[in-house]
């Protein structure tokens, strides 16, 4: 799928989320040449990442699926908040297994940004088999971290859209269920958050 | 000794003021001064480096007998590229939520470890490699991990710490920063790799250890003193064929291989000049460093 006329890359709405994130994965790979490039999200709750943003091999199956954040390049960048590029990932037999299973295409080289927010490890980077030149030099690693930062910074404001949305959503069903309570349940709730309330202020 | 030296400045208007004798008791002494009595001679064990530096500090060197700890994600023992470790531990939490330091029997779980025991080895054929991995397991509470597993590496007394991590979490900035300097006096010397991304980490920042950045070359002795730090010296990091997963290898790029170039170097030193501080071999490396040369 390609970045240009997808929604207008607001916050307000799922579409408008995927575009903004589309459109980095977009940028670095017409950047670097790639063939491919990705978006990863951490889901701390199941130590996995999940593919936010696909542009080239890949695009169009892969937004949603999931691998496990315990092994891998991915996993390592991660969890050690630290980028790495491999030129000659095909002789890591496990990892072009895994990836080979799960991804369907085995890069040559790649390159694995961490996303750092504040002081939190949000998700990965990835810039698969880059064409100008199969390594990665000092000036292409300042750029890729330049704009992996980038990419948390949006991926951050993603995350916090969803999450209010999600608390949005708790909210509305939470109103609707006390408009149609007993008036002993409403005065029940009443109590409740009042008691929230002076806990929140103490 | 458990009290540091206090020294008045000299120069500068202000004269060198000795600490006033208090006769057999050290009772009287301000605290963090030393008493004279008790001030035992020490031996330099070597004479320091005149004229050609790396002949004096790295030539002929093996590695043999000092004791470099690798804290990272294990090490694959072996691999034909590490030839064996002397002791691998690993950091793992409870489920009361202690952290516990273990023997660890299962290598590497990314493959970064090994590449880094590998570099070591290929500079200092002869030193004792032992591993502490604490990474690798659970994805939470990683910064906790490394630096339990830091402290345990300080408490053994090794030598030369190799690590190619850092944490960019200011809660455990204080407590990194006691152990950087905990090691600094102890007289293991922290090799510790300056971040890849322009992001506020640590521990490669503070001055008691020894902070690594990359540079392009491929030469296993070619490495420089940076004029400019906070990063103190650059290996080679670019494109760098590496021991992997599996027995395998991989080329890779990244700080984090800069490092244990400086990790062994140091400990070709250490082999050469036993007993030598932290800054001592600071000193020794930079004098011996591509770029760094006597004016006389």
């Amino acid at each position: 799928m390609s970045a240009a006329g997808v929604g207008s890359g607001g916050l307000d709405d799922e579409a408008g989320r995927r575009f903004l994130l589309q459109s980095i994965a977009e940028l670095t790979r017409a950047v670097f040449g790639a063939r491919a490039c990705s978006i990863m999200r951490s889901d701390p709750a199941t130590q996995e990442l999940v593919f936010e943003a696909v542009v080239g091999e890949g695009a169009g199956t892969l937004v949603g699926q999931r691998i496990s954040a315990r092994t891998g390049l991915a996993g390592w960048a991660l969890a050690s908040e630290e980028p790495i590029a491999v030129s000659d990932v095909r002789r890591d037999p496990r990892f072009a297994r895994d990836v080979a299973e799960d991804t369907g295409y085995v890069p040559t080289a790649i390159s694995v940004y961490p996303l750092l927010h504040g002081e939190r490890s949000i998700g990965v980077l990835n810039v698969l088999d880059q064409g100008a030149s199969e390594r990665v030099g000092l000036a292409d690693m300042e750029v890729l971290g330049r704009i992996a930062t980038h990419a948390a910074a949006v991926l951050a404001l993603v995350e916090d859209a969803r999450r209010a949305d999600a608390g949005e959503d708790q909210f509305s069903r939470l109103q609707g269920r006390l408009n149609s309570a007993s008036p002993r349940r409403r005065a029940a709730a009443a109590d409740a958050l009042d008691a929230l309330r002076r806990l929140l202020e103490d | 000794m458990t009290k540091p030296t206090l020294l008045a400045i000299a120069g500068a208007g202000h004269e060198y003021d000795p600490p006033v004798s208090s006769g057999p008791s050290d009772q009287e002494l301000p605290a963090w001064s030393l008493d004279r009595e008790t001030a035992r001679d020490q031996v330099q064990p070597s004479v320091w480096p005149l004229g050609d530096a790396r002949e004096w500090a790295l030539s002929g060197s093996t590695g043999a007998g000092v004791r470099v700890c690798i804290v990272d994600s294990g090490v694959q023992a072996d691999h034909p590229r590490v030839g064996g470790v002397a002791e691998a531990v690993v950091v793992s939490e409870t489920d009361a939520g202690e952290l516990t330091v273990t023997a660890d029997h299962d290598g590497d779980a990314y493959g970064h470890g090994t590449a880094c025991a590998a570099i070591i080895r290929g500079l200092a054929p002869d030193c004792r490699l032992h591993s502490v991995r604490v990474l690798g397991g659970e994805l939470t509470g990683t910064g906790r991990m490394l630096l339990h597993g830091l402290r345990w590496a300080i408490d053994q007394h090794f030598e030369v710490i190799n690590l190619s991590l850092s944490t960019t979490k200011s809660r455990f900035v204080p407590e990194l920063h006691e152990l950087s300097d905990r090691a600094y006096f102890r007289g293991s010397l922290v090799v510790a790799s300056a971040h890849n991304m322009p992001v506020e980490s640590f521990p490669w920042r503070f001055p008691a250890v020894l902070s690594v950045g990359s540079h392009a070359g491929h030469d296993h002795l070619e490495y420089y003193a940076n004029p400019d730090p906070p990063v103190e010296f650059a290996a080679p990091g670019v494109d760098l064929e590496l021991a992997w997963l599996d027995g395998g290898t991989i080329r890779a790029t990244g700080n984090s291989f800069a490092t244990p170039y400086m990790a062994g170097l140091a400990a070709l030193v250490l082999a050469k000049h036993p007993g030598l501080r932290p800054f001592e071999v600071k000193t020794a490396l930079r004098c011996a460093s591509s770029n760094v040369r006597s004016a006389v």
